[in-house]
């Protein structure tokens, strides 16, 4: 009787750590501290933010998920407590957090909950962990099938052949306007002169200096090779950031053009397209300008941070939720689709394929200077002149420098 | 009216703009003449999951002990006005040196963000103002005609563009006028002209803002006018009439000068708020065409390096632009507060 | 109205009506365009194939089988809860238009009695403020906000959007009170009343006209606000136009664009509803003499 009791209430309690490790869901369970994440609003990162809030029993969980991250970001973190606990960056804005100091280094954080961390999502600065990537991004050719085999060409693999297959296209009158771009002027636009800069060989800055030196043999020959493909672009390529071109793909007036891997996935969906149209896109690989062999395209990671002015508890729960929203755990066929993750378990679907092809092509990374950002802010406001025909490219990118040196003056970068 | 009552009377207004505005201006004016600590950067190697790149950054410790010594920053006095980014008077004394001849320091000038900017904010404020006191006045008189029963959806109707927010309304507007688009198309039919696009040329750019500028404000004018309209007063209209005065004089010598004080007012506020011109802009991502000197700000600020001193300079000369464009209407309202008790 | 001197010859009754017909059209074509465009989906509305196709709705019949679909009310109401937004822009709506007339009524009360210099320099200044360009102050606010933990909350929004436009009210009151005669007041006072109650008992009750005029301004501005309320409100506090941007994001997610063009008329159809509504007391406000120079 006595045995048959004992053995009840050890079925019983089975039962009920059963629960609640089920209420824990998923192997997370923070009950210290707080937290509350701010970043960007596209899928993959609600994906994260929304698993990391999971991990909280009974604390404060918040995010905010918004297109102006990067204004409120920095003065969110700046406080003292910090509002938000954690801010989730791109390997282009995290260096406004470290240069205002409001991120803290995790390597103690990592060594008490982060032993699963792989290697390759350390984000490591001058020996230190200063973020966590989870997923990765580039640009790419993205290409139509049937266009390609209705002129007869192979699938470009530099810009040159690009131009070359454009001029087909339009020659046979299959489309007026074949390739596509995000050259919206501002950051769209400088964007597309740095990976096409990078892809000419090109170095920004003198190195181991803030001083620019883009006004060269390769800054002229980027800037001409984007000359020539807007030739072949919708007349308002200025005003495309990447939703009008998508929108510009799927209406199938474009076959060939330099593309987000993250976008991708929306082109070959049935959503929004004529068959014909998704069902002949494909991702290809990255593209490269001139001879110098570099593949004209930057790789771009996102990853979380933990913010410095927040109590020890605070820091280690943010830790640990975002640990967890960021491992194997976070993949389900939902979330597997939405980006290039970078933790264990990630299986590519087709879509993903340029982004792959372009790291195995060892692209350039995205350069993460503390006055990268005012490069590209220059680069941004100056290079429609030329595109526009108003001024030469050496105008342009005189214009281009004389901006930058102003303003990183202005940052204490200059003297 | 006593000193005492008036005090009181405007006290809540003046606690709540000068927290919410006053105070942040002299912030701003002052953060216009600091420049950021010289930083110290140092060279490092950043690893990531692309591999480790030789890179550099900024030396923490070391910034840390300049900022402690003068937190506000560099005093640079009038520098960052002065630089190329803004009156960049450096850069005019060689363009008038070098120059070719005027037009070629015209271009010279052009090529200079401040004065692009200004250029396309005066363009829109002298075009859009006059036009929108014109469409609003015309309105108000047709609506004024209208049979009473439909007065209240002609007025929803002429309210329209105001209210719709402005942020989809321009998005909306945006496609429309795409050379795919039913505005676009239609233009394209009016000129016979198949390759006509809106988006890609300077000129029609810079047209469709201020055609765009006029239709969102004036149904601001037509409230105004229209109000004022009711006033008019009726005695002095049959005097008009009997003394044979036609419609044309009527509005000419007794409409026009009765609504002449509703027009300064409109005239003020329209003025200040076209030279602060941005959201079209936005909207229409039409900073490759027309740069203003609000959407200059909002460029500072947005980066991702926030350039939070030229930011401000930017907006102290906004200021004093507005200021010097409003200074004849301030000197009209001056002689009317004659001192009296 | 239908005193001699409004009669009009037929001609000019012709001109002004088909000049109001144009206007009419120009004001409301964008508009109803949206109205009809918000039933379909987001290829047909912004097709770059061919404009047309948002008249016949050739991707609309594809994708949901019928020629008019509420799926962006839907998404946008039910899925993303749009509902709490027009909570928060109701509450923000009403603040706003009662402090903001409170203040300004009594300061532009104020300001038009006064004939001391500091009156002139009072208005002078509040022009001055209205120069500011408003990202300027709002990225001053965030720093602040955010260390003495006002950052998120409506009120701190709605004394913002209140602070924000007392100029503008200022003007416009103070305009208003110039035009209603000194005497009145005045001769309450010599009866014995303190100001106060002057314009307590005498000037609040022929005050409306103008209070309406310039009320209907604060409420466009509280409800059409994006600048302010965009940064200054966290998630749960947003108001409808920041959650409406919201939806077209930097990377637009397919049929979330949708969901914005439905949500541009849902914030609209109330204020028609209102409009009509209230249009008695919006003409009678504009009628009995809102403002002057």
């Amino acid at each position: 009787m006595k045995m048959m009791r004992t053995a009840l209430l050890g079925t019983a309690m089975a039962v009920l750590s059963g629960t609640s490790a089920l209420a824990a869901g998923h192997g997370c369970d923070v009950t210290e501290g707080r937290i509350n994440i701010v970043g960007n609003e596209f899928p993959a990162i609600q994906s994260v933010a929304a698993a990391a809030l999971s991990c909280a029993n009974g604390i404060d969980a918040e995010s905010n998920l918004t297109a102006d991250h990067q204004t409120i970001n920095l003065p969110g973190m700046q406080g003292n407590p910090a509002e938000y606990t954690s801010a989730i960056v791109a390997n282009s804005s995290i260096v406004a957090l470290i240069n205002e100091d409001v991120i803290r280094p995790l390597d103690d954080l990592v060594a008490m909950y982060g032993q699963d961390i792989p290697a390759r999502q350390l984000i490591t600065i001058d020996g230190k962990v200063m973020a966590v990537a989870f997923m990765a991004n580039a640009q790419h050719l993205v290409y139509r099938k049937d266009v390609l085999e209705q002129i007869g060409m192979d699938v470009p693999t530099s810009y040159e052949e690009v131009l070359a297959a454009a001029e087909k296209i339009r020659a046979e009158g299959i489309m007026e306007n074949p390739v596509g771009g995000a050259y919206a002027a501002g950051w769209n636009l400088a964007e597309e002169f740095v990976n096409m800069y990078l892809g000419a060989g090109g170095a920004f800055f003198e190195p181991g200096t803030a001083n620019v030196s883009i006004n060269n043999e390769q800054g002229i020959l980027a800037l001409e090779t984007m000359k020539a493909l807007t030739e072949y672009m919708n007349p308002d390529y200025l005003t495309h950031d990447s939703n009008a071109t998508s929108a510009e793909w799927e209406a199938g007036n474009v076959a060939l053009m330099n593309m987000w891997g993250s976008r991708t996935g929306v082109l070959m969906d049935d959503e929004g397209s004529e068959m014909a149209v998704y069902s002949n896109t494909v991702a290809g690989g990255p593209l490269t300008v001139g001879d110098s062999g570099v593949a004209a395209s930057t790789l771009w990671w996102d990853g979380w941070t933990v913010a410095k002015n927040i109590s020890d508890a605070e820091a280690a729960a943010t830790f640990q939720a975002l640990a967890h929203a960021t491992s194997p755990a976070l993949l389900n066929d939902e979330t597997m689709s939405q980006a290039v993750w970078l933790m264990d378990g990630y299986e590519p679907a087709p879509v993903n394929e340029g982004v792959l092809a372009t790291v195995a092509a060892g692209a350039n990374p995205y350069p993460m200077l503390p006055f990268m950002g005012l490069l590209h802010s220059a680069l941004g406001d100056n290079l429609a002149d030329y595109l526009q025909g108003n001024e030469s490219a050496e105008q342009a990118l005189a214009d281009v420098e004389a901006a930058y040196t102003t303003a990183a003056k202005e940052q204490g970068y200059l003297q | 009216m006593k000193h005492s009552a008036f005090f009181w009377f405007v006290l809540p207004s003046a606690v709540l703009m000068l927290l919410f505005i006053a105070l942040p201006i002299v912030s701003v004016v002052t953060q216009s003449m600091y420049a950021a600590h010289e930083q110290v950067v140092v060279t490092v190697e950043s690893c990531g999951p692309f591999g480790c790149t030789e890179s550099t950054a900024v030396d923490q410790e070391a910034t840390q002990a300049l900022q402690d010594e003068e937190p506000l920053g560099r005093f640079v006095g009038s520098e960052i006005y002065t630089d190329r980014n803004h009156l960049a008077v450096g850069e005019i004394g060689t363009a008038w040196v070098n120059a070719d001849g005027l037009p070629d320091f015209g271009r010279a000038l052009m090529n200079l963000p401040f004065y692009n900017a200004l250029a396309f904010t005066l363009a829109y404020t002298f075009i859009v103002t006059p036009l929108t006191i014109i469409a609003g006045f015309l309105i108000a008189i047709a609506v004024n005609s209208v049979a009473k029963a439909l007065k209240g959806p002609t007025i929803f109707f002429s309210l329209l563009p105001m209210i719709v927010t402005p942020l989809v309304g321009a998005l909306i507007l945006f496609w429309m006028v795409d050379a795919r688009g039913v505005l676009g198309t239609a233009l394209q039919w009016l000129a016979d002209d198949p390759s006509l696009s809106v988006k890609a040329d300077t000129t029609l750019m810079w047209i469709m803002l201020m055609v765009y500028g006029v239709w969102s404000s004036a149904p601001f004018a037509f409230v105004v006018f229209y109000a004022g309209l009711q006033t008019v007063n009726q005695d002095t209209m049959e005097a008009a009439v009997i003394d044979g005065a036609s419609r044309v004089e009527r509005i000419r010598y007794v409409v026009i000068p009765h609504l002449m004080p509703l027009t300064t007012f409109v005239a003020l506020i329209q003025l200040m708020d076209n030279f602060r011109v941005f959201e079209p802009i936005v909207s229409f991502q039409a900073q490759a065409h027309a740069f203003s000197l609000s959407y200059a700000i909002f460029n500072d600020l947005q980066g991702e390096t926030r350039l939070l001193s030229s930011a401000a300079a930017t907006s102290v000369l906004t200021i004093i632009g507005v200021a010097i464009l409003l200074s004849p209407v301030l000197v009209r309202t001056y002689r009317d507060f004659s001192p009296r008790t | 109205m239908s005193s001699k001197a409004t009669a009009r010859p037929p001609s000019v009754l012709l001109l002004a009506t088909v000049f109001l017909v144009i206007w009419l059209i120009m004001a409301a074509f964008p508009f109803l365009w949206t109205l009809w465009g918000s039933l379909k989906v987001e290829g047909d509305f912004f097709s770059k194939a061919d404009w047309m196709n948002s008249l016949r709705g050739t991707l609309t019949i594809v994708e949901t089988g019928g020629s008019f679909t509420g799926d962006g009310y839907y998404g946008a109401w039910v899925q993303e809860e749009f509902w709490r937004a027009a909570l928060n822009t109701i509450i923000v709506c009403i603040f706003v238009v009662t402090i903001s007339l409170t203040c300004g009524t009594l300061g532009g009360y104020a300001l038009a009695r006064s004939g001391f210099r500091y009156a002139f320099w009072f208005l002078f200044f509040a022009l001055i403020f209205r120069a500011m360009p408003p990202i300027t102050l709002v990225s001053g606010y965030l720093l602040p906000f955010f260390e003495w933990n006002l950052w998120g909350h409506l009120s701190t929004t709605i004394i913002v959007l209140v602070a924000i436009n007392q100029p503008f009210t200022l003007w416009m009151l103070h305009s208003f009170f110039k035009n209603i005669p000194q005497d009145l007041d005045e001769s309450a006072m010599v009866d014995g009343c303190t100001r106060f109650q002057a314009f307590r008992h005498v000037i609040i009750p022929v005050m409306w006209p103008g209070v309406i005029t310039t009320g209907l301004f604060s409420f466009l501005l509280a409800y059409n606000d994006f600048a302010v309320s965009a940064m200054l409100l966290s998630k749960e506090n947003q108001t409808m136009v920041p959650k409406l941007a919201s939806f077209l994001g930097t990377t637009q997610t397919k049929g979330n664009v949708m969901f914005a063009v439905a949500a541009v008329v849902s914030v609209t159809a109330p204020l028609f509803v209102m409009i009509v509504f209230f249009q008695r007391q919006i003409v009678s406000g504009l009628t009995a003499g809102a403002v002057k120079g």
